[in-house]
């Protein structure tokens, strides 16, 4: 094997660094999925009688659903009778404040470099902790609060603001979407919510930060922002989940409502475990997400994908009013036994609307990277306009990238535009770094950097720092 | 400065260098000559520490040290430079910032701090001007969509930012229009200096009107077949490689 080529499958072997179990009374329901594990669910949850209803709706559709087989990853057959549906810190009784979490709780968001603790946080980033499946606590909630903004767990947004979520939860995903948002819709334990009001520029970031700690559950989260018209928000997501050597099922899903004129941005550093070399555990990653644009809205997803065994998002817009813009710039890198099937798709219904989408796959090791995007112009489309650029970057031989492109046109005043390559990082390319005084490294990294400039620019600074780090990148200068 | 002996070397199956002989002394500029595969990109290549060339007899010594003994980067940072025959592309990577990190290697290596955008600017800035070199290059990817001329320009633009003590030319004339090349030789003349040593390799006499030698020698056939003052490529011009390879080998300097 070349050099270049076995430093980067180094780099791939680095430990991962979030692998540790935080020792914590749990409460975790018996393995198994039925209506009654639904009602509990809600019971637990002391939710109201629509909501429940809500979840059965969903159970039943679920219980006629097959699971999908048209993606191009490959699992041992998941067994949805062996997994837990509900797990949560014991102590999680009612949070008044902040300083009633769970101290090991506490301690474990620290050492991911999370903290809870509003007076330490430097940036102005509010942050909603979800600890397996409850949200432990959410900081900047007062200060929001002054300006109207709506942040806080999805529990929280059910007892205080019903009707909110009552009139937009599954109205970007409906129940009946698909096998995993269904499931989703059925057992969901908790997640976030944000409604930012009519012409509210959210002053600082939201964020999300996923833990799975407890073994043999699934994770369930659910999302849901709302953008009143002519509001901004940028919102974040982070996760990470301890090694284990079993597989263990995530499948959130996450709404984005953004109405007339108003702006989200929603990006995620995704770090899941992705199971050892030999591709033993990890976390199975099948998550829906999608976002509606009314008029002149714009929604921009930004994903960079590092973790899980396996990963099945496909982070989409639905450009429902005229002139709304949707954009996905994402970054998927797969490594050792890592398989990633991810897109997305851009549903133009709106007159004039746009949408960009650009995809850097990254593979090495054995790691198998897929695109698959849909660009839909419906017949009302007038106008419409997409771009696609598709690239893949191919790290030692034993590797692949794969790209599925479709797409629908049923407009012909649309403009579609579709460009894709693949490269590999030639010996040569790292010759001439090195010669120029590089380490095989840092040569490396400054390919690999380079490759996904366009995506790492959309990031908030602080994720993209975050995202480089990951790929092992030393920040790319300011010259230039 | 750079002492070869004996220096035999192969790519695969393929025996290419067979025994090269040649002392280059601070301060020399030494131009290297030969027909078409005789080996002058691969002597360039066994220099620099190409991967897929193997040293199968001979030393190499470089201010001291074991040349061969050194991964490539360390023997950039010893102040070994190569301006390729072919400069690689290099997508996404910006021009400036691989020479920035280049050069902080190199200093960092010398015991010098690093340098801030700030000062590599106000440093590239005077070289740009001395190679007459376009911006736009700077900010560009790594040789990129670059003209065949820019990319040999922007070798040299390198060269003149790193400030390497051993700087390995190969084929740089070959692709520059004839005032680029007056302004690339005219760069590399404003490199020479006593502690600085060249080895320059070209097809063309022309290109030693700019950058006089202080030895010229004819590789062929992986051996170096003749030496001499700069009246030996006038020679090589006019009466072409055929004659060489008949006479003995003279000792090199
Ligand atoms: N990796 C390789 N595998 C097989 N043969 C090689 C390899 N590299 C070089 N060669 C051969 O070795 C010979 C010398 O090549 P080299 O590039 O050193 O020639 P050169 O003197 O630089 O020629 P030119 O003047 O055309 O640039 C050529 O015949 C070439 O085909
Ligand atoms: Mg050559």
């Amino acid at each position: 094997m070349s050099t270049a080529t076995q430093t980067v499958e180094d780099l791939a072997k680095q430990e991962y660094k979030y692998g540790f179990v935080t020792d914590v009374e749990t409460e975790t329901i018996p393995v198994g999925l039925s209506e009654d594990v639904v009602r509990l669910i809600s019971s637990k949850k002391e939710e109201p009688e629509w909501l429940l209803e809500s979840r059965l709706t969903a159970f039943r559709i679920w219980s006629k659903m097959t699971e999908p087989e048209w993606h191009n990853v490959h699992y041992k057959p998941i067994d949805y009778q062996a997994i837990s549906y509900y797990a949560a810190p014991k102590k999680q009784v009612k949070l008044d404040s902040l300083d009633d979490v769970d101290p090991e709780v506490r301690a474990t968001f620290d050492k991911l470099g999370i903290s809870l603790d509003e007076q330490k946080r430097l940036s102005g980033v509010a942050v909603d902790a979800v600890f397996d499946s409850v949200s432990v606590a959410t900081t900047f909630k007062d200060t929001l609060a002054n300006l109207g903004i709506i942040f806080c767990s999805f529990s929280e947004a059910v007892r205080e603001h019903p009707e909110l979520v009552r009139q937009y939860l599954g109205s970007v995903v409906p129940h009946s979407d698909n096998f995993f948002a269904a499931l989703n819709a059925a057992v969901f334990s908790d997640g976030s919510f944000a409604y930012i009001p009519k012409g509210v520029k959210c002053p600082m970031e939201l964020s999300t930060y996923f833990r799975i700690n407890a073994a043999n559950t699934g994770q369930f989260e659910r999302t849901l922002l709302v953008a009143d018209e002519g509001a901004e928000v940028s919102y974040l997501e982070g996760c990470t989940a301890p090694q284990r050597d079993e597989n263990q099922l995530h499948a959130a899903v996450v709404e984005l409502v953004a109405l007339d004129n108003a702006t989200i941005k929603y990006s995620t550093v995704q770090n899941w475990y992705p199971g050892d070399e030999n591709g033993k555990g990890g976390i199975y990653n099948f998550v829906t997400k999608r976002g509606k644009a009314f008029a002149n809205a714009k929604v921009t997803w930004t994903q960079v994908e590092t973790g899980s065994a396996i990963t099945w998002k496909y982070p989409s817009c639905i450009l429902q009013g005229d002139n709304s813009v949707g954009e996905f710039y994402s970054v998927a890198v797969t490594n050792n036994c890592q398989q990633a099937d991810t897109g997305t798709k851009m549903i133009h219904l709106g007159k004039n609307t746009r949408s960009t989408i650009i995809s850097k796959g990254i593979s090495a090791g054995k790691g198998q990277n897929t695109y698959r995007g849909l660009v839909r112009i419906g017949k009302g489309a007038r106008g419409a306009r997409n771009f696609s650029q598709c690239d893949s970057l191919l790290i030692g031989d034993r590797c692949g990238a794969h790209t599925f492109p479709y797409l629908e046109v049923k407009n012909t005043s649309s403009q579609v535009e579709h460009e894709a390559s693949t490269s590999k990082i030639g010996e040569d390319q790292i010759f001439y770094c090195r010669q120029r005084g590089l380490s095989t490294e840092d040569a490396v990294n400054l390919i690999v950097n380079g490759f996904c400039k366009e995506v790492f620019r959309e990031l908030p600074m602080e994720f993209a720092v975050e995202a480089q780090k990951l790929l092992g990148i030393s920040l790319e200068g300011s010259v230039g | 400065m750079l002492e070869i002996r004996d220096l035999h070397a192969a790519a695969g199956d393929r025996q290419i260098l067979n025994g090269i002989n040649l002392t280059v002394n601070a301060g020399e500029v030494h131009a290297i000559m030969g027909p078409n595969g005789s080996g002058k990109s691969t002597l360039a290549g066994v220099l620099a520490g190409r991967d897929g060339l193997e040293v199968t007899a001979g030393t190499v010594t470089y201010k001291g040290l074991d040349l061969l003994d050194l991964e490539p980067e360390e023997r950039a940072r010893e102040g070994v430079f190569l301006a390729f025959q072919y400069p690689v592309e290099i997508p996404g990577v910006n021009n400036a910032y691989l020479l920035k990190a280049g050069l902080n290697e190199v200093r960092k290596h010398r015991g010098e701090p690093e340098l801030d955008a700030m000062d590599f600017m106000t440093l590239i800035r005077a070289r740009m001007k001395l190679l007459e070199m376009d911006d736009t290059l700077l900010s560009r990817p790594v040789n990129e969509g670059f003209s065949g001329g820019e990319k040999k320009r922007n070798e040299i633009f390198q060269m003149a930012v790193l400030e390497p003590t051993l700087a390995i030319l190969d084929e740089t004339d070959s692709g520059l229009d004839i005032d680029a090349l007056k302004t690339v030789a005219g760069g590399v003349n404003a490199l020479r200096d006593p502690a600085r040593s060249l080895v320059v390799v070209t097809h063309y006499q022309r290109l030693l009107n700019y950058i006089v030698p202080d030895f010229v020698h004819v590789l062929s056939g992986g051996r170096i077949v003749k030496s001499g003052g700069k009246e030996l490529a006038l020679e090589l011009e006019e009466k072409g490689y055929g004659w060489t390879e008949t006479e003995p080998a003279a000792a090199s300097a």
